[in-house]
């Protein structure tokens, strides 16, 4: 599985003009009330590269299909209006040179991205080498700019890449489409559901499956420090535990040595640490381990069910949920165990909290009559916020720039206990923009990658 | 239920309460009217799917006899909780005492308690559950002479319901802990 999943990416900036913010700017704290219209024109080759990357891809047109990814990762966003290519006046290539602004502007289009694509050979192995332009078409000029160059099989990367170029350029937000997800494909009867880990990439494509579902594996995580190294609960030969594994070797070891059930792993942000529950004679509790130097510790001490913990971004705190009041309840404490405060007052149950990648806030599921919420509040229990309502729905994870957050849903089965799914859905922090992504089978237990290293 | 039995509950409900009114007014007045009515709303009630759930359910506890497995002849091999709880009612412990005599009479016997949760929880949270409730069940057959170390526990969490359907019924069957041999 793994020498094919991450192919290096070489990048580096040649277009760097010296820009002025114009009037193309997008709040994205707003939700999406007035998408921006923006044209991805088709991205030419030259006919040698056309065939050349036809030979190794069997794809007859790259440049096409690598806007296509542009535009399909910027209208998901719900920020832009990504406009019909069969309106585009100019040529791809010609666009590319200098853009007839009036063109354009014909067509409502106040952003104009431009490309090509060019094979290349470096130490007699084929690679691909993209060049974009963001025009502003009302500015009448260039605004930004890339070339990247990769393995031709990871032209979707570059794509992403370009996305997420694009994306910070005109929000001022850092992207999230070079980005994977892991997560729990699930297939077959809901009494008897075969669990795999998957991998794909942000859009849905690319999946590999980490696992072959010959035992029960839960909540995989990502090492928000290094993207090819996952945390997961496996019940491999019916031994419930907390398990790590490379994903570029497969080397997958056990963590610690509990007596008892270890589950809800997490790494803290740099990496080094995992927090995670041990049941133990009808006790959870929370435990970190250090993975460097193998020690671990006990950080609550309650004969409740204390479970889900999440770490803050500066690593100082640790978000949780206990029973201790008589129902689940969410509770911050400092890193060590000390501190220990419960944070959620509102009407309901509260769990599965996980801290924002920008530190400000956590995101949670509520359980009130009879409804299940995905919701936000700030770290100190005030300004709750409930995104959105279901039959159910659980395990919010944020995308790195920390402006979605990622759950899973299942459906009600009617009355002979069919139609039963699950799924994986997004929705934007301001509560807009719900969407579902896109799996090759029912799925849960989503984690968001941090931004792909290389 | 449909439309028509709605209603026609609805209806017998509304006679029934104009009756009782009435009767509180007028005692001595036609006793034999209202006992017949009153039968006869009894028994649509009956058939009707609430009252089958009580026969099932105490509080929120099953206490019916579907997906119940045997450990040993006349020996059941699980007990039912309660939402979100691990105490086990009387009935949960009569099965225990069973399960923990007949392990007396069977010392070579080693079992996995499994313990479950419905799907109306968080998953994690209903991992430590499992695990509570199964320990709760192991903590019994203790108490009546079954040495720990035959004991496993195992939390399966809401992953494996033995219900798939979405309602409290079914929620009902699924919060449970089994004795399962494991030799």
């Amino acid at each position: 599985m793994r020498k094919n999943l991450f192919l290096i990416i070489f990048f580096y900036v040649i277009l760097k003009p010296s820009i002025s913010f114009s009037l193309v700017e997008i709040d994205i704290t707003r939700g999406n009330l007035d998408p921006l219209p923006i044209s991805v024109s088709p991205f030419f080759s030259d006919e040698t590269s056309k065939e050349k990357i036809k030979k190794n891809l069997e794809i007859d047109n790259l440049g096409l299909e690598i806007s296509k990814v542009i535009e399909s990762n910027l209208k998901k966003t719900g920020l832009f209006d990504t406009l019909d290519k069969e309106s585009f006046l100019q040529k791809p290539d010609i666009a590319h040179l200098k853009p007839r602004f009036e063109d354009w502007a014909l067509i409502k289009s106040q952003v104009l991205i431009t490309g090509k694509v060019t094979s290349k050979i470096i130490n007699e192995k084929d690679y691909i080498n993209v060049e974009f332009k963001l025009w502003d078409i009302l500015g009448g000029k260039m605004v930004d700019g890339l070339s990247l160059t990769t393995t031709p099989r990871s032209w979707r990367r570059i794509g992403h890449k370009i996305s997420d170029k694009i994306y910070e350029r005109l929000t001022g937000e850092s992207g999230y489409f070079d980005t994977r997800i892991i997560y729990v494909a699930e297939e077959g009867p809901k009494t008897q559901r075969v669990k795999k880990l998957a991998l794909m990439d942000q859009d849905g494509f690319n999946t590999k499956y980490i696992t072959l579902g010959n035992e029960l594996v839960l909540t995989p995580r990502f090492n928000p420090a290094d993207d090819k190294i996952i945390t997961y609960m496996s019940y491999f030969r019916n031994d419930p535990r907390v398990y790590i594994v490379n994903l570029q070797t497969g080397d997958r070891k056990v963590v610690g040595d509990f007596r008892g059930m270890t589950f809800a792993p997490r790494f803290s942000p740099d990496g080094r640490k995992l927090i995670m529950s041990l049941a133990k004679d009808g006790n959870s509790e929370i435990w970190v381990r250090d993975l460097e130097t193998n020690i671990q510790e006990k950080l609550t001490d309650h004969p409740s069910i204390d479970t889900s913990p999440s770490y803050s971004p500066d690593g100082k705190y640790i978000t949780f949920n206990s029973d201790r009041s008589g129902y689940q309840q969410i509770y911050v404490m400092r890193s060590d165990g000390s501190k220990v405060k419960r944070i959620s007052f509102g009407k309901g149950i509260y769990g599965t909290p996980v801290w924002s990648p920008r530190g400000d806030l956590i995101a949670f599921t509520k359980l009130h009559k009879g409804k299940f919420f995905i919701g936000v509040m700030r770290t100190d229990g005030s300004g709750e916020r409930l995104l959105t309502e279901n039959f159910y729905q659980e395990a919010p994870s944020w995308s790195p720039n920390g402006r979605i957050i990622i759950f899973y849903r299942e459906t009600k089965t009617d009355d002979k206990g069919q139609g039963f799914s699950a799924k994986l859905w997004s929705i934007d922090l301001t509560g807009y923009n719900e969407r579902l992504v896109s799996t090759e089978t029912d799925a849960s237990d989503p984690s968001w990658s941090s931004l792909l290293r290389n | 239920m449909n439309l028509s039995k709605i209603l026609k509950n609805a209806f017998l409900v509304v006679v029934f309460g104009l009756i009782v009114t009435a009767c509180a007014t007028k005692k001595s007045v036609k006793t034999t009217t209202e006992s017949s009515t009153t039968t006869k709303a009894a028994e649509t009630q009956k058939a009707d799917p609430i009252e089958k759930l009580d026969a099932l359910m105490q509080g929120d506890v099953y206490i019916g006899s579907d997906t119940v497995g045997e450990l040993a002849s006349g020996v059941p091999d699980r007990v039912f909780f309660a939402t979100n709880e691990t105490i086990l009612t009387t009935a949960s412990r009569e099965t225990l005492r069973k399960q923990a005599a007949w392990l007396r009479q069977n010392s070579d016997v080693t079992v996995v308690v499994e313990g479950h949760a419905d799907e109306r929880g968080t998953r994690e949270y209903n991992l430590a559950l499992g695990e509570r409730r199964a320990n709760a069940a192991k903590d019994y057959l203790m108490t009546y002479g079954v040495s720990s170390d035959r004991i496993k526990v195992l939390s399966y969490g809401k992953e494996r319901p033995v219900d798939s359907g979405s309602n409290p019924l079914s929620w009902s069957k699924n919060r449970r802990s089994v004795t399962v041999k494991a030799n």
